[in-house]
């Protein structure tokens, strides 16, 4: 079956000489919500404009639903709908008007009944004949999925779609994605707000300095990656963590009436029933426990801040070699 | 058709337009090698612009010709008496048509593609199954219909002050559509070049304003001394005005076949330099 997106060796270097971009592969099959998380500058942007055509690439491949993105624009352009992250609408415009615009621009027939249903959903239908600049940020906001959704897309670029909208704008865009995967559009989504990958997507890809650096599916990543944390709320507080319990990592907070145990869920032996058999041997009585495992945005900045660190230390060898 | 099929019909080595004509999720997506709706859009969404703002499109344009013709055919004109056997107020008709035409075509097809790029839109134009000639098509077509529009009111307002007689109708209209095209195309340009509204305005002002001034709008070239004569072949828009002055009274600076001839290497160039920005991507997709 042909992936809804395929990139390979994508590089993109701007006249500047930033390197945006370096070597990019990547797969998305149809139907998937893929959310690309990484800092700002990453390249996310980048990423998603080379495949909408708004940036010509350096070099690479990109096809939508097999067709290359630059030789075959306009089957794969059909194809493909963008919300970008700034708010860019043009403000003397209707509502109707402009979603009605980007249908057409798209090469599709006018469709009234498509146009009232899309702004229903949207809950634009009432603001349909206002003019843009009187629509407030969030209604904007609607305005720009409207019109990437005009032409009825089967890949949707979402770039930062909630920055800076209130929760009710997020909930109805979640929503919106959940039943427009029911319809198998695929959609990638780039975002600042780790807890939107973690509610809504299938596989997540980080993206840093240009080079994807891991994509896996959110809930293996989660499992993999993803720190547990034991709490054992003490009835009694302790002044040290006994010699009796080495064998485990543990911390005492600074009243000592908790006991933290954090340990990678996969990777490390935890066996917290011969912890706790322990602790009761030791007769360190506790009222109540409770596990926590960290978040994706905890596993995020983790990743990244490994690869800076570990790209520090060569930085520092190369250096020290060169003396 | 299924999308299935859609992509097979790709992938079996069919043309990029067969590959176009079924890839489109929806049943209403047509698909041919032109898009057709793209380039509606765009001049709808041009024409309605000038809509909004006829005041400034289209009134003022008229005023300034009105004072122009109070100015020089009543006040300058009531002391020159002929111009090539044409009364002065009805000899400046044709060059004040065409200052009018040059400006705003280059006006309106140089803010048309700019705004999208100041306002962040541009990103819906470039992601769009548009070819750059069909993003021209839809610019250029509308400046060209906004300026022939313009031709034609100012044409009436100055019949209102002057008898007008059009010797040559056919190459009139030729003369308008290859000038407001040549010089719509040049706005594009324009604006693809522009990063900030005073470069915006720095052509129009700066250059095809003073050039048409000088160019034999409001007087013939032979009315020069032998030097400055001369140096006033050196400008491109005397040949437009010329041929199109021709073409109202049948005598002109240069000959007929000159004029012509520039206007279209004009047109030839600006097309030239078109294809490039789009080949290149300049300041639009970098």
């Amino acid at each position: 079956m042909t992936a809804a997106l395929s990139i390979s060796r994508l590089t993109k270097t701007y006249a500047s000489g930033l390197q945006a971009l370096k070597d990019v592969d990547l797969e998305i099959p149809r139907g998937e919500i893929f959310a690309l998380l990484g800092p700002n500058g990453a390249g996310k942007t980048t990423l998603i404009n080379i495949v909408c055509g708004i940036v010509t690439p350096s070099g690479g491949r990109v096809l939508a639903d097999g067709y290359d993105v630059l030789r075959q624009y306009r089957a794969a352009r059909r194809l493909i709908g963008l919300v970008p992250q700034e708010l860019s609408t043009d403000m003397f415009e209707t509502v109707r008007h402009t979603v009605q615009y980007s249908r057409e621009l798209f090469g599709c027939r006018r469709d009234p009944a498509l146009l009232e249903r899309l702004l229903r959903d949207l809950s634009l239908w009432d603001k349909r004949n206002d003019r843009i600049m009187t629509l407030s940020g969030g209604m904007k906001r609607r305005v720009m999925i409207a019109k990437a959704l005009a032409h009825e897309p089967r890949i949707l670029f979402l770039d930062e779609p909630t920055a800076g909208v209130d929760v009710e704008l997020r909930r109805d865009m979640w929503q919106l994605v959940r039943g427009l995967r029911e319809r198998e559009v695929t959609i990638v989504l780039t975002t600042h707000y780790i807890e939107e990958a973690e509610e809504m997507a299938d596989r997540v890809g980080v993206i840093n300095h240009g080079s994807l650096i891991l994509v896996e599916e959110k809930r293996r990543l989660m499992k993999q990656l993803g720190r547990k944390e034991l709490t054992l709320h003490l009835s009694e507080p302790l002044r040290a963590i006994p010699e009796a319990l080495s064998d485990w990592r543990l911390t005492l907070s600074a009243d000592g009436t908790e006991i933290q145990y954090r340990f990678d869920s996969v990777s490390e032996h935890s066996d917290i029933p011969a912890l706790l058999r322990r602790i009761g041997e030791l007769g360190i009585g506790f009222k109540d426990l409770n596990t926590r495992q960290s978040s994706l945005e905890e596993i995020f900045v983790g990743l990244v801040g490994r690869r800076a660190a570990a790209s520090a230390e060569r930085d520092v060898a190369l250096s020290t070699e060169e003396r | 058709m299924s999308r299935g099929a859609a992509s097979r019909g790709a992938m079996s080595g069919g043309a990029v337009s067969e590959g176009v004509a079924t890839a489109g999720a929806s049943p209403a997506t047509d698909a041919l090698p032109f898009n057709a709706r793209g380039v509606a859009a765009i001049y709808k969404f041009e024409m309605a612009r000038f809509r909004r703002t006829l005041l400034q499109s289209l009134v003022a344009p008229i005023v300034s010709t009105a004072l122009y013709f109070v100015v020089f055919g009543s006040a300058i004109g009531s002391r020159i008496s002929t111009v090539h056997g044409v009364s002065y107020g009805a000899f400046i008709v044709p060059g004040l048509l065409m200052l009018s035409v040059l400006t705003e075509s280059l006006a309106n097809a140089s803010f048309g593609i700019y705004m999208p790029k100041f306002t962040g839109t541009i990103y819906e134009l470039l992601s769009a199954p548009v070819s750059s000639l069909e993003i021209v098509l839809g610019y250029v077509g509308a400046a060209v219909s906004k300026s022939l529009l313009l031709g034609a009111l100012i044409l009436g307002t100055a019949s209102l002050f002057v008898p007008i007689r059009v010797l040559h109708p056919a190459w009139m209209i030729a003369f308008l559509v290859l000038t407001s095209a040549s010089f719509s195309l040049c706005g594009f340009i324009l604006g693809v070049w522009a990063r900030s509204f005073e470069q915006l305005q720095f052509a129009p002002m700066l250059v095809v304003t003073p050039l048409t001034f000088l160019g034999g709008a409001f007087y013939s070239i032979d009315m020069l001394p032998h030097a400055w004569r001369t140096v006033t072949l050196f400008n491109p828009i005397v040949y437009l005005i010329s041929g199109f002055r021709w073409s109202f009274y049948g005598s002109a600076d240069v000959a007929l076949g000159v004029s012509v001839a520039s206007t279209g290497a004009f047109l030839a160039l600006c097309l030239a330099l078109i294809v490039w920005i789009f080949r290149t991507g300049y300041r639009l997709k970098n």
